[in-house]
């Protein structure tokens, strides 16, 4: 069977990883491949980059960093940020990139799940999916721009409709949960997996290895993704992978 | 000198720098003229089958792909790759391929035989069953894990050609072989140690670089 996989998440601007400061072992923290090339040494089965450059010039540099990436690693990797059009999905993907992930621009224009799933199959195209719990609506509500703006979308909805339009996974963010620590948000992963059938990324309140644990066994989420307890070095990925393993948890 | 059949539908890319650390030579060819006389072929392939034979056909490679596995010199087939050495695809409705393995492509049913539906694709790391440890392609690869990716899975009537299959609520064929023609499922250029020893495997022992 399938093993569950630990994914962290590494945020690019102008080329340059902006929370990996606690390596002090490696020769630049900053750069995103020696730090992408340690976290295949501990363990980790898939990368997410997500690139937060505010420049033209940062977005091409991104394509740098894609193209060195997949010169040097041999596990998949996916990137997101800023990428809106099929152009930019063709881009990314014929540089080395395994995924790409599209949160904004596909509430904006739902289309390009399709066109991306067309060209390089649903597989290639990750819907990146930021929530938040609405006391309004009693569920939980899509917001786009990082966070900043909300959508009309309920997170059940959007998740369908989605996949529907041909993406091939979901990377669902909590943003009651992220940066807490507390644990995975695991009411709103399992409305999620309730009405998809694709696989489900939880990401948004790693704190401990128990939290993997629990976001694994309670709502049998596929993969778990984590940044700043990895980067600042709380636990490491061969960490939570050891006390998975030792719960039983199927882990590579 | 390994050629990589380019018809328009890889990841060249990442496939294409495995082979640089490995050191072992290679070069493109989008037309069956730019790799006439190389020793071993790569078959890549990401996207949909349909679209893959139709642009294997405007390329130039069918008949050159047949030819090759005729004359026995090794093929590599990489995910879309392996499937269109099967017989037909039910992608996008039947669709011909090479005909070079027994069996067809399906699609995963999604739901396993006690009626309770799974997810699909098959994404990310599963484990290995070796059923033919003794073939030269797999020489120091052992049970690993592998990083499968894919929505359509080959079904062949000859377990013959089966060298390697994972457990995902049906036997999936891994890696599949007969004499110098091979192919895995899973993008070996993606799959950590073992897919890097498959690789260097059918550089170095099949194709002797």
């Amino acid at each position: 069977m399938l093993s569950k996989r630990i994914i962290p998440c590494l945020d690019v601007k102008e080329g340059r990883v902006v929370k990996g400061i606690q390596f002090v072992d490696i020769r630049d923290a900053g750069d995103p491949v020696e730090l992408a090339k340690v976290y295949d040494e501990q363990g980790a089965d898939e990368l997410v980059f997500l690139d937060i450059s505010a420049t033209h010039e940062g977005k091409k540099t991104m394509i740098d960093v894609v193209r060195s990436v997949a010169s040097e690693l041999a596990i998949p990797f996916t990137v997101g940020g800023g990428i809106r059009s099929l152009e930019d999905i063709k881009e990314t993907l014929r540089n080395g990139a395994d995924k790409v992930s599209l949160n904004s621009s596909a509430v904006n224009r739902p289309e390009l799940l399709t066109e991306g799933a067309d060209y390089f199959g649903s597989q290639c195209i990750v819907v990146a999916i930021d929530a938040r719990y609405d006391e309004e609506w009693g569920t939980w509500r899509v917001y786009t721009r990082g966070g900043r703006t909300p959508s009309e979308w309920k997170v059940t909805e959007w998740a369908e409709e989605a996949v529907r339009r041909g993406a091939g996974e979901i990377l669902l963010t909590s943003m009651n949960k992220d940066g807490e620590k507390t644990g995975f948000d695991l009411p709103l992963l399992e409305a999620v997996q309730g009405v998809v059938n694709v696989p489900v990324i939880a990401s948004g309140g790693a704190g401990s290895s128990e939290h993997f644990y629990d976001v694994f066994t309670e709502v049998d989420a596929d993969a778990a993704l984590a940044a700043s307890i990895f980067h600042y070095k709380e636990t490491s990925v061969a960490n939570v992978k050891a006390y998975l393993k030792e719960k039983g948890v199927i882990v590579r | 000198m390994i050629g990589i059949i380019d018809y328009g539908m890889g990841n060249l890319f990442s496939v294409s720098k495995a082979l640089e650390r490995l050191k072992v030579p290679y070069k493109f060819g989008e037309r069956p003229a730019d790799i006439e006389n190389c020793d071993g072929y790569i078959l890549p392939g990401v996207g949909a089958f349909p679209d893959a034979m139709k642009a294997l056909e405007e390329h130039g490679f069918i008949p050159f792909i047949k030819e090759k596995v005729k004359a026995g010199v090794p093929i590599y087939g990489i995910c879309l790759g392996m499937q269109l050495l099967f017989e037909a695809s039910d992608e996008g409705g039947e669709t011909a391929g090479l005909g070079l393995f027994p069996g067809r492509i399906v699609r995963f049913p999604g739901v396993n035989e006690k009626g309770e539906s799974y997810k699909v694709p098959h994404m990310g790391w599963n484990k290995m069953n070796l059923l033919k440890p003794e073939e030269p392609l797999l020489s120091d690869v052992k049970e690993e894990y592998v990083y499968f990716v894919h929505s359509f899975v080959a079904q062949t009537p000859d377990p013959s050609i089966l060298y390697a299959t994972a457990d995902y609520h049906l036997d999936v064929p891994a890696i599949v072989g007969r004499n110098n023609l091979v192919a895995s499922q899973f993008h070996p250029e993606k799959s950590g140690r073992a897919g890097m020893q498959l690789l260097e495997n059918f550089c170095k022992v099949m194709v002797k670089q």
